[in-house]
Formats: structure tokens, C-alpha cells, sequence
């Protein structure tokens, strides 16, 4: 029995990514860091000013400059879920609220594979693990204060993953690792349920003096680190505590305080916290004097605002919307504004172990050697849009292994022939049905849809789309097996984000055959095979990186020789970067610019 | 409209009104008769009626149409189009040219094709048409049948008949219908009542707005019931020992056909306009069948760079409902001329 089942919280959101960046030119990247290094001086003025390049900031720093000062603008269409630190689950939130809640570790300051290295902020140094990789001990730095003046002490800490993670009234937005991980703490029935002793019965943290942590876990996990760079780390002072309202006025541990009270659906505005020491903080730059947001911005709207110069930065990092794209990548005047990085989202398709005639391999490969990758890459939007993937994990993880091309085809327009021959090989030489879902409001899944009917009718394979919801997808419909079986859907088309930047924060949920639940189910393709169940159960044990790395490579390379994933793209976004924006870089572990090192020669 | 007939030269000039009143020498028409007269002097009308009539006759031949000019709605041709932008580019082969404003539009392609896939925008729009006409069609016709049957109930019997019916009406006016349709289409199973697919979500489509739209047929059908109960030759009728049924049947019916008609023509472009909304939400029917709402969503993204694809089916749109309102108007100028000023 494997020990790793995480429950993730609610519908697949642009989590916490962690990624190394870009393998397919790193030569040229070197280089290009090289030139820049010299050339990149001061921020320009106005819009279109900039002497960067075409998505050069997706490599390297652009516009460095330790110039303080200035309002920093940022805008988005949505709302944060929460700025509350414990009570969150988007990947723009996890970067945004750095400014104002420190964690126990977090990424490197630098663009690039660098970038996704863990480094401490709160804790002193990067905690080791006992031998069975059970136990883990952080120590905090000395000197440490909330924007009060008091110092921040490990019951902070442990008193915020608490809140957020455990009882009835645990804050109910971001995911619960911690609370599947801890050990001696299943009876523990939150800090709300106890006015008097909050922290009573929790037992799975110690914390011997003010300073010390240690995380007891109920399994072996090699890759706990990674856990404890999520905002829940950030420490939360009880005495503030009041729930989910606590987002109003968080508490904050650094470079930035709340002015005023945050007001949803409308702005929230940041001014320097004195009490905060640099000396402290390897990674927050703090250029800007005051940093503001304004919610519910019509995307359009912040597309226009941003090439004219009036916003500095789309908050919610997913790129300009459709319209603004198409005007972007086509002008030769603009280019030069565009970063164009790849995610690690990857894009694809579901193919189902289950129903029949999908249960036999071989019909699984008659679609992979049928499907028309250039045609599935056209719906993401070509070339800009995402890059052509034949394996599972994106590039930039450790043991990702481009070089896995189980169904190559000419032009990657598919191999009829090899499919027709799947075909006959699993009993189905006149093709067979099935249903594609896809998820109505995402132009880009049902574009997807179209171009997998259209290349699986070539080989007689005939399918009906079938559009269902986006917020009730990943949990009742394409996340429901059962559903999935009633309703016949053989090919689901799917999105997939890592919370943190490895083979098992990738592919764990999608892939192990423990994972597959009977609601908000991620291994939709329902692919239980012993040989990846093994691996995954080994691998949380293994406390050697370059090992793991390997048998994530494995498992990729075992789960697409099952047939059970057909990759379409790894995601790309335009993100537009103004003149005015000094220090931008995109991030890879946020899949957006890193906010901390952002200034701006705005001044107003 | 029925068919065209003889008229005496004499009753050219006749009062439409003197018919009624059962004047020397137009002795003979009916009022259909007369109406049509009428409606053929209304130039708008009648360039309504003709472009309906164009429209049904393009949605029953379909297949005839688009296998003359060559495209099935659902064939990609992506060698049209720039990869990189989803837009249609000038020359297939010289992408250096750029991208083509007008969306290809050639001999070859009547109306273009659509960006990232390019499949024919002409054979699109006239296997939309199908769909638009026929959900908007049978429902209609739901909504008259409805509406009629308990209109009359209503009308004719009052009492607490007609406060249950009237209040029944109201309780589906406040129904909050687009809401509702985006739920309930959300968890239509795969098959039911014997249908599957897409043919159970047109089947959807078209109960849901015939059973929610009926009571505008069903308040004009009351109304009309009500006075038409009180006049003399329903009065005589009674007194000669007619029973409910014979009145209901013989004498107020026959005189509900016109407003029926008028109204069913009324309908019928709001019902368009609902069905477009949904298809257009992603909560109508499924792809890769071709709705006019669905393929205008589809073209918000391109708006930029393929401008024609937004303009050809919100153009569709436009004509079609223009048409059938002009052509409702002219229908109802014609019946009842004092219903128009």
C-alpha cells in the first residue's frame, strides 16, 4: 500500500509550480545571459523604449537596477482567493503574498533553473532529514519581527499551519500536505475548536524553543522541503487570528504591510514595513515604495492599460488575453515588449485503461499513433501557444526526458498505418467509438476536441464530444470514474500544473494507480500499473535527487508505453513586459515574473 | 397566404372593414383572403416573408448546397491557415504575406473559413441555420400548443380556471429562464427518452424553451378568448344549444388562427435569439455541429486578427431575426390593421 495520498483541494488551479526552466536551447541561453549582462542598463522611459529582446526575459534579468522608489501598479480580472498566506491555492498569490508573509523556505532570486533551488527565508538554513527522511528540523533565524515589533517565534508558525490545515474550520482554500503528512496529529481538532490551548493535541510539530521546529510525518518523503515553501508557513501571530477574516489585515512578516484593509473585489494597497531587516532576507529586493492592486479589471482593459504604460504588471500571470495576443505577436514594433515562456503546465489528453475496447493497449496506441499533434498544437495556439510534447513530464523537471517519442509520425501529422495495424492488433480493425469530454468554457479543450475527432476519424475510430462545465469538471465529471465509465468518455481532455518542481509533484496524482478516488480524481485515465505503483512507493524514500530523477524518467517513459496520457503541448504564455518595469525575470517556479525582485520608474 | 385567388374587378377598392359587416360585393372572401391582399401591397413584409421562406429552403437543402460548393461543414483545412495566430492567411503558400482580413473569402470559400481550423464558414452557416430554424421552429410550436390549449381554459371557462392558469402564467414569466436552461442543460445525461447526443439536447433545447415561453401565446389566446365568448354569434350559438366543445372547436378557434399566427411568427425570432444565447454560453449543442451562437463565441478570440468571423454569423443572426420580425409585423399590419397605429 502506498502512503501518498494527497488530497488536493478543490478544482485544478495554476498552483504553486515549481520548474526548472527551458532545456531546448540551454547553450544559447548561457550566451544570451552573457550579452545581456553588459548591455541591459537602467529601465527605459515610456512604453516601447525597452532595448530587450523578444522573450529574452524568460533568461535572463531585464532592466536590473537597484533604484528604490515608486508605486508599483498591479491590476487582474479576478480576485484574490484569498491574501490571507494560509488560505490559498493560486500560483499568483503564492508569489503576491511574499511581499508580506515571509515562509520557511522559498525559491531562488534568479531567472532559470537557479530559480526553482530551494533557499531559507524564515528558517536559517535548508532543513536535512532524519534517515528514514520522517523527521525534519527547522531553525528559524534570530531577529525576526512582525510589522508590530514582536518576534516572530516557531509557534507562529506552527500555530498558522495549523489553522490552515487542520479541524472542521481549517481554512478551507489551500491544499491540506501538511495535514496528510504530520503524524500524532489525527485527533487534533484545529485551533479553533480550543480558545484556551489552540495547539493542544497537536503533536505533529514540536517546538522544543522559540526558534526550533520539528515535523514529525506519518510516512517517509524525501521531497518535504518542498512542502514548506507554501504560504501556509508564513507565521500567523494568534492573538490577530480571526479566520478566514483575517484577510482583511494580515500580519505582516515582510517588506510590506497592509495599508489599510485589503477590500475584496476592489484593491489592495501595500506600504513599506519598517520593522522588516534586509539583513535577514537573501531574496525580496524591495525596490518600489508602495505596491497597489486593483481588482476586477476587465482583462482587456489591463491588456491595453499595460502597453500603454499605465499598469506595470497582470497580477494574475497567465499572459494577455486572446484579443491582445493576436495583436501582439503580430505587430514587429511591439515584439521586443513580449516574453513568451514556456509553463509547466502540460496540455492533454486522458486515454482510459478502463472502458472498453480502451482496456487493450493496443487500441490506446491506435490513438496515439492516429492523433494529429501539429493539429493539437494549432488549438493551443502554434508555436506561441505551447510546444509539441511526447512525453509526460515538461522539460524542465529533473528527469524529464525529451528523447521519449513512443509514436513519432512524419511532420507529426500521426501514422495511419501504424494505427491501423494497432487496430487490428486489438481486435478492432474497423475502428471503434468512444466519447471525448472537454470542458465548455475552455475554447482551447474544445478546439482540442475537434482536432483529435477529426484525426481519429482517419483510422475509423468515431467520436462524440461532450462538453461539460469547468467547475464541476475535475470533480464530478472527468474527476467521477464512475461517471466517466456511465457516460463512456474514453478521452477526456485535460491540464496538469506540479505544485512543486519534481517528477512526483507532477505526475504523482495523474499517474499512480493509488491516487485514483472516487470524486475530484486526477489519474482520470484510471492507469494502475504495478510496475509505476512500485516506483512511486520507492521513490518517497529515496533521499538521493539524481535517483529520483531517474525514476521519474522511468516512469514517464512506462506510463506513455501504456498509452495511458497523450501529451498535446507544453504550455506557453505572452506575457507583456512594459519599459517602465525594472528587474523582470520570469519565474519558473510561479510560471509568471517573480513579484519580489519587481521595481518600476513609475513615480507617481 | 394560402392560395391566391380570383377577385372580382368590382371589389378592388372594397373596405376591408365592410367584409365584417357583410357589405354588397365582397361577398365571397374570407378574411384570410383579404389579409393577403393586403400583406402583398407591404413591400417590408413581404421581403421578410421572401428571405424566411430563402432561409428554410437553405436549411432543408444543406447537403445539396454545401455538396455543390464543395465543403462538409466539419472538414479542417488547416494548410489556410497561420499556426501561429489561428488567422487566415493571404496565400497558403507565402505565409510572408500575412494574414487575410476578409478570412479567405473566395470563389472556393463563399464566406471564408474559420481561423486555427479552417473549416468552410458558408457550409458552417447554412448547417447552422438547421439548427437554429428547427430548435426555434419546434419550439414554437410547443409554446402555441401550450399556450393555446390553456389559454382558451382560461378564457373560456374563468373562474377559478382561469385565476389558476393566470397565476401559473405569471409564476413561468418570473421563471429566471436562461438560468435555468444553463443548469439544467449542464446535467442532461447521455441518452434519454429514447434519444442520444446531440438529438437529446435539441430535444432539451426545445422544451425548455416551448415549456417556459408559452405564456405569451397563452395571455394573448386568454384575452382574445374572453371577448370573443361575449359576441353575438357565440351568444346565438349557446342559445341554439351548442355545447362547450362545439364553441370551443367551431366558433373561437377559427377566430384564434390569426393572432396565433401572428404571434407564433413573433416568437419564433426570440426563440432564435435564446437558442444563439445558449449555443453561445457552450451550454447548447455540442461540437463539432454548427450553431450560429457557438461559432460567435468561438470568434471573440479571433476579433483582432479575423474580424470576419465574428461579422458572418452575427450577421446570420441579424438577417434571420430582421426577417421573421418584418415578416411578422407585415402578418399582423395585414389581419388587423388597427393593431399598427
Amino acid at each position: 500500500m502506498t502512503t501518498h495520498h494527497f488530497t488536493r483541494q478543490g478544482p485544478l488551479r495554476r498552483s504553486g509550480v515549481l520548474r526548472r526552466i527551458m532545456a531546448p536551447a540551454a547553450a544559447g541561453t548561457a550566451l544570451a545571459l552573457a550579452l545581456t549582462a553588459c548591455g541591459g542598463a537602467g529601465g527605459g522611459g515610456g512604453a516601447g523604449e525597452s532595448d530587450a529582446e523578444f522573450n529574452e526575459g524568460e533568461t535572463t534579468v531585464v532592466n536590473p537596477s537597484d533604484e528604490t522608489g515608486g508605486t508599483l501598479r498591479y491590476a487582474i480580472s479576478a480576485d484574490f482567493d484569498s491574501p490571507d498566506p494560509g488560505n490559498t491555492y493560486y500560483a499568483y498569490v503564492w508569489n503576491f503574498s511574499r511581499y508580506y508573509a515571509r515562509t520557511l523556505l522559498t525559491y531562488t532570486e534568479a531567472p532559470g533553473e537557479q530559480g526553482v533551488e530551494l533557499q531559507p527565508d524564515l528558517a536559517e538554513e535548508l532543513p536535512e532529514g532524519n534517515e528514514d527522511s520522517t523527521e525534519w528540523t527547522v531553525r528559524l533565524k534570530e531577529g525576526l519581527r512582525f510589522e508590530d515589533g514582536s518576534e516572530i517565534t516557531a509557534q507562529d508558525v506552527k500555530y498558522a499551519i495549523a489553522r490552515s490545515n487542520f479541524g472542521d474550520q481549517a481554512l478551507p482554500n489551500g491544499p491540506k500536505y501538511f495535514q496528510d503528512l504530520l503524524a500524532d496529529s489525527d485527533d487534533y481538532e484545529g485551533p479553533y475548536a480550543n480558545e484556551d490551548d489552540p495547539l493542544e493535541g497537536f503533536d505533529g510539530i514540536e517546538t522544543p524553543d522559540d526558534h526550533t521546529l520539528i515535523f514529525h510525518l506519518n510516512t517517509s518523503f524525501s521531497e518535504f522541503p518542498y512542502v514548506l515553501i507554501q504560504p501556509q508557513t508564513a507565521p500567523v501571530p494568534a492573538d490577530a487570528d480571526r479566520g478566514e477574516q483575517y484577510q482583511s489585515n494580515v500580519v505582516s512578516s515582510g517588506p510590506y504591510k497592509f495599508d489599510g484593509e485589503y477590500r475584496p473585489g476592489a484593491s489592495l494597497n501595500l506600504v513599506r514595513n519598517e520593522e522588516w531587516d534586509p539583513e535577514t532576507d537573501p531574496i525580496r529586493k524591495a525596490l518600489p515604495d508602495r505596491v497597489e492592486v486593483q481588482l476586477g479589471v476587465d482583462q482587456n482593459e489591463i491588456d491595453q492599460r499595460l502597453v500603454n504604460g499605465e499598469l506595470d504588471v497582470d497580477l494574475g500571470g497567465t499572459g494577455v488575453g486572446p484579443a491582445m495576443k493576436g495583436t501582439l505577436i503580430t505587430d514587429e514594433a511591439e515584439r521586443h515588449n513580449i516574453d513568451n515562456p514556456q509553463t509547466s503546465t502540460l496540455r492533454y489528453v486522458n486515454i482510459n485503461t478502463v472502458i472498453e475496447p480502451l482496456n487493450d493497449p493496443a487500441c490506446r496506441e491506435a490513438i496515439m499513433y492516429a492523433a494529429d499533434r501539429d493539429a493539437l498544437q494549432r488549438a493551443w495556439g502554434g508555436d506561441t501557444g505551447g510546444d509539441i510534447a511526447t512525453q509526460i513530464m515538461p522539460t524542465s523537471l529533473p528527469g524529464a526526458d525529451p528523447s521519449i517519442d513512443l509514436y513519432p509520425s512524419e511532420d507529426d501529422k500521426g501514422d495511419l498505418e501504424m494505427a491501423q495495424e494497432k487496430l487490428e492488433e486489438c481486435g478492432q480493425p474497423d475502428g471503434f467509438s468512444t466519447s471525448i469530454g472537454a470542458r465548455a468554457d475552455r475554447p482551447s479543450d474544445v478546439s482540442t476536441a475537434e482536432a483529435l475527432q477529426q484525426a481519429l476519424a482517419r483510422v475509423n475510430i468515431e467520436t462524440e464530444i461532450k462538453q461539460y462545465p469547468s467547475d464541476t469538471f475535475t470533480n464530478t465529471q472527468a474527476g467521477s470514474p464512475d461517471f466517466v465509465h456511465d457516460n463512456d468518455l474514453g478521452l477526456t481532455v485535460y491540464g496538469w500544473a506540479p505544485d512543486w518542481a519534481s517528477g512526483y509533484g507532477f505526475m504523482s496524482k495523474i499517474l499512480d494507480g493509488d491516487a485514483i478516488q472516487a470524486a475530484g480524481n486526477s489519474n482520470i485515465s484510471e492507469l494502475d500499473d504495478d510496475q509505476i505503483n512500485d516506483w512511486f512507493d520507492e521513490v518517497v524514500s529515496e533521499e538521493d535527487p539524481d535517483a529520483r530523477a531517474s525514476i521519474y524518467t522511468q516512469i514517464d517513459e512506462r506510463a506513455m508505453e501504456q498509452a495511458a496520457v497523450l501529451p498535446a503541448v507544453f504550455e506557453r504564455t505572452v506575457l507583456y513586459r512594459p519599459a517602465n518595469l525594472t528587474n523582470v525575470y520570469y519565474h519558473p517556479g510561479y510560471s509568471m515574473y517573480d513579484y519580489m525582485s519587481l521595481g518600476t520608474t513609475n513615480t507617481d | 397566404m394560402t392560395t391566391p385567388m380570383d377577385v372580382p374587378e368590382s371589389s378592388q377598392h372594397a373596405d376591408p372593414e365592410a367584409v365584417a359587416a357583410g357589405a354588397e360585393g365582397a361577398a365571397g372572401r374570407s378574411l384570410r383572403q383579404i389579409a393577403w391582399r393586403r400583406f402583398r401591397k407591404d413591400k417590408v413584409g413581404m421581403a421578410g416573408g421572401v428571405i424566411v421562406i430563402l432561409l428554410i429552403l437553405i436549411a432543408l437543402f444543406a447537403p445539396l448546397l454545401t455538396a455543390w460548393f464543395g465543403h462538409p461543414p466539419n472538414q479542417f483545412d488547416q494548410g489556410l491557415v497561420d499556426p501561429l495566430t489561428g488567422g487566415v492567411l493571404r496565400d497558403p503558400d507565402d505565409t510572408a504575406q500575412g494574414l487575410d482580413p476578409w478570412g479567405g473569402i473566395s470563389a472556393e470559400h463563399l464566406l471564408g473559413v474559420e481561423p486555427v481550423n479552417g473549416r468552410d464558414l458558408f457550409s458552417r452557416i447554412v448547417y447552422g441555420a438547421r439548427t437554429s430554424l428547427l430548435v426555434a421552429t419546434v419550439a414554437t410550436v410547443v409554446c402555441v400548443v401550450i399556450g393555446t390549449v390553456l389559454g382558451i381554459l382560461a378564457g373560456y371557462f374563468g373562474g377559478w380556471v382561469d385565476t389558476v392558469i393566470s397565476r401559473t402564467m405569471d409564476i413561468f414569466l418570473a421563471f429566471p429562464l436562461l438560468l435555468f436552461a444553463i443548469a439544467l442543460v449542464g446535467v442532461i445525461p447521455d441518452g434519454a427518452f429514447g434519444l442520444e447526443g446531440n438529438y437529446l439536447r435539441i430535444g432539451v433545447l426545445v422544451f425548455i424553451i416551448g415549456f417556459f415561453n408559452w405564456p405569451y401565446i397563452g395571455r394573448i389566446v386568454r384575452g382574445q378568448t374572453l371577448t370573443l365568448k361575449e359576441r353575438e354569434f357565440v351568444e346565438a350559438s349557446r342559445s341554439l344549444g351548442a355545447g362547450n366543445t362545439h364553441i370551443v372547436f367551431r366558433e373561437i378557434l377559427p377566430n384564434l388562427i390569426t393572432p396565433i399566427l401572428v404571434y407564433s411568427t413573433l416568437l419564433i425570432p426570440t426563440n432564435i435569439l435564446f437558442e444563439a444565447a445558449l449555443s453561445f454560453l457552450g451550454v447548447g449543442i455540442n461540437p463539432p455541429m454548427a450553431t450560429w451562437g457557438g461559432m460567435l463565441e468561438n470568434a471573440l478570440r479571433f476579433y483582432t486578427t479575423s474580424p470576419h468571423f465574428v461579422i458572418v454569423p452575427g450577421l446570420a443572426i441579424f438577417i434571420t431575426v430582421l426577417a421573421f420580425n418584418l415578416f411578422g409585423d407585415g402578418l399582423r399590419d395585414a389581419f388587423d390593421p388597427r393593431s399598427s397605429d
